[in-house]
């Protein structure tokens, strides 16, 4: 029974915490961002992608939950009061197992791009594996990242992606307690 | 300081926090775009920087340094008021000191001294359209930005060429961040608009009026609107600060005496303060 495990020890704290790494590794992509509160999600859920969701979403958000996922639902409904949605093309927050199509996801409107998808993926590793160069707002220089477990022709989807700025999907990769931000209006190099 | 009980950590409910920090995401994602939050009603009225208010108790948490400025000074009473709000709701250590602040409230003045990655500046916006006094229909607007339309801009420039031989824009003057949203970057003198330019620190920026959030990530491209043959150009009241006798800084005009006394001093009290702790003396210290 996951519903035993518990969210965060200091709620307050620990969700100010998580924002403040997710909003320097939205600021600031490719860096990677720990997140330091103790925290035991149910299995297959990781550290990073659990405190992610426990602090951004709650009941006025819609969040879709691959299927992989299922024996994490009753922990986010409890501790998020939000019922996973059934339909992925407007939830508000993804969390996928692999890399869905990208214009699958809500992309938002011209008017209001920010109706758009924040897709969470978790990866094996965010030190080592298929390397990228990052470009764009928030990096003086291009910037490294070493991803393992994104799709071969991750660097041709993203390009798909980034093209339809403002419109797009955000994404947050996730490995352990550790994470990466990759907002849209980033360009992304095969390195 | 004491904190005061009976409220939740930095005044705001875990539940707008979130709303927040949200759009907070969404805006840092798509820099320059002005995205609809749910201002709520704070301690204070509309006007005095509820909306700065907002974002700095969405993101503040125990540890950080919190500096709130009012037009470049730390000791007038919005500013205090601020500092002393969050030193009694989150128990926060406040400063004064532009370099020991990882969190600096701001409404109207970008601090002299050059920010760092590790700071966050919160910008206080009474009008976050720039495109206001050109269109009031604000679906209109919301149009104008999808579309990139920014030409009535650009003929509004034009027009203060034709009129004054110059743009007479001498504050909020309008910029474009990263070549796509036209911003308007609050009432912040033309002076601090090229330090908006490539920051190192994150700029967030609440309406609490007008319910609007935008942002500028670190590093991006931020360019002041013009033309080649009139190329945007910062002015400063051609002086030298009365104290400190910076010949850079942004200048307050202070009237003195009844017979027409005129003291300039720098804005940023902090830089003056700083500037006079190292010795500079200006003509009338």
């Amino acid at each position: 029974m996951t519903l035993s495990l518990p969210g965060f020890a200091d709620p307050v704290a620990d969700a100010q915490a998580c924002f403040r790494a997710v909003l320097t590794a939205m600021s600031r992509p490719g860096t990677p961002q720990r997140i330091t509160s103790p925290l035991t999600p149910p299995a297959p859920l990781g550290i990073a992608a659990a405190a992610v969701l426990l602090t951004l979403v709650d009941g006025d958000t819609s969040l879709y939950l691959a299927d992989h996922f299922a024996n994490a639902a009753d922990w986010l409904r409890f501790h998020c009061g939000t019922d996973p949605s059934p339909d992925r093309t407007t939830a508000g927050f993804v969390l996928a197992d692999s890399l869905p199509d990208l214009a699958t996801l809500a992309q938002g409107s011209d008017e209001a791009p920010q109706d758009s998808a924040t897709l969470l993926l978790p990866v094996e590793s965010l030190t080592a594996g298929a390397r990228f160069t990052l470009r764009g707002p928030g990096l003086q220089a291009p910037t490294p990242l070493a991803v393992t477990g994104l799709p071969p022709d991750f660097a041709a989807r993203w390009a798909a992606n980034h093209a339809q700025f403002p419109r797009g999907i955000d994404l947050i990769l996730c490995a352990g307690d550790t994470l990466v931000a990759l907002p849209r209006s980033l360009s992304l190099g095969e390195a | 300081m004491t904190t005061i009980s009976g409220y939740n950590f930095a005044y705001l409910d875990e539940q707008t926090k979130r709303m927040i920090r949200r759009a907070l995401l969404k805006a840092v994602a798509i820099p320059g775009h002005q995205i609809p939050f749910g201002s709520r009603e704070m301690p204070l009225p509309y006007g005095w920087g509820t909306g700065g208010i907002q974002i700095t108790a969405a993101i503040l948490g125990a540890d950080d340094v919190l500096k709130v400025i009012d037009q470049g000074a730390d000791d007038t009473t919005n500013a205090v008021s601020i500092r002393r709000f969050f030193a009694k709701t989150a128990g926060v250590a406040t400063t004064t000191r532009t370099d020991a602040a990882t969190v600096i409230q701001t409404r109207h003045r970008i601090p002299e001294a050059p920010l760092t990655e590790n700071q966050i500046l919160v910008y206080q916006v009474p009008q976050p359209e720039p495109l206001v006094k050109l269109e009031p229909s604000r679906a209109e607007t919301r149009r104008m930005h999808a579309l990139a339309e920014y030409g009535a801009m650009h003929v509004r420039l034009y027009e203060d060429i034709t009129r004054y031989g110059q743009v007479a824009i001498s504050y909020d003057y309008p910029v474009m961040v990263n070549d796509r949203y036209l911003m308007a970057p609050s009432p912040i003198p033309a002076f601090d608009n090229p330090k908006l330019h490539q920051m190192p620190a994150l700029q967030l920026f609440g309406a609490g009026r007008e319910k609007r959030i935008y942002a500028i990530p670190p590093y991006t491209n931020v360019r002041s609107l013009d033309f080649e043959d009139h190329p945007f150009r910062a002015g400063r009241a051609p002086h030298a600060c009365g104290l400190c006798g910076a010949d850079t800084s942004y200048l307050d005009e202070v009237v003195v005496d009844n017979a027409g006394g005129r003291l300039f001093v720098c804005s940023d009290t902090d830089y003056c303060e700083t500037r006079r702790d190292a010795g500079h003396v200006g003509e009338a210290a």
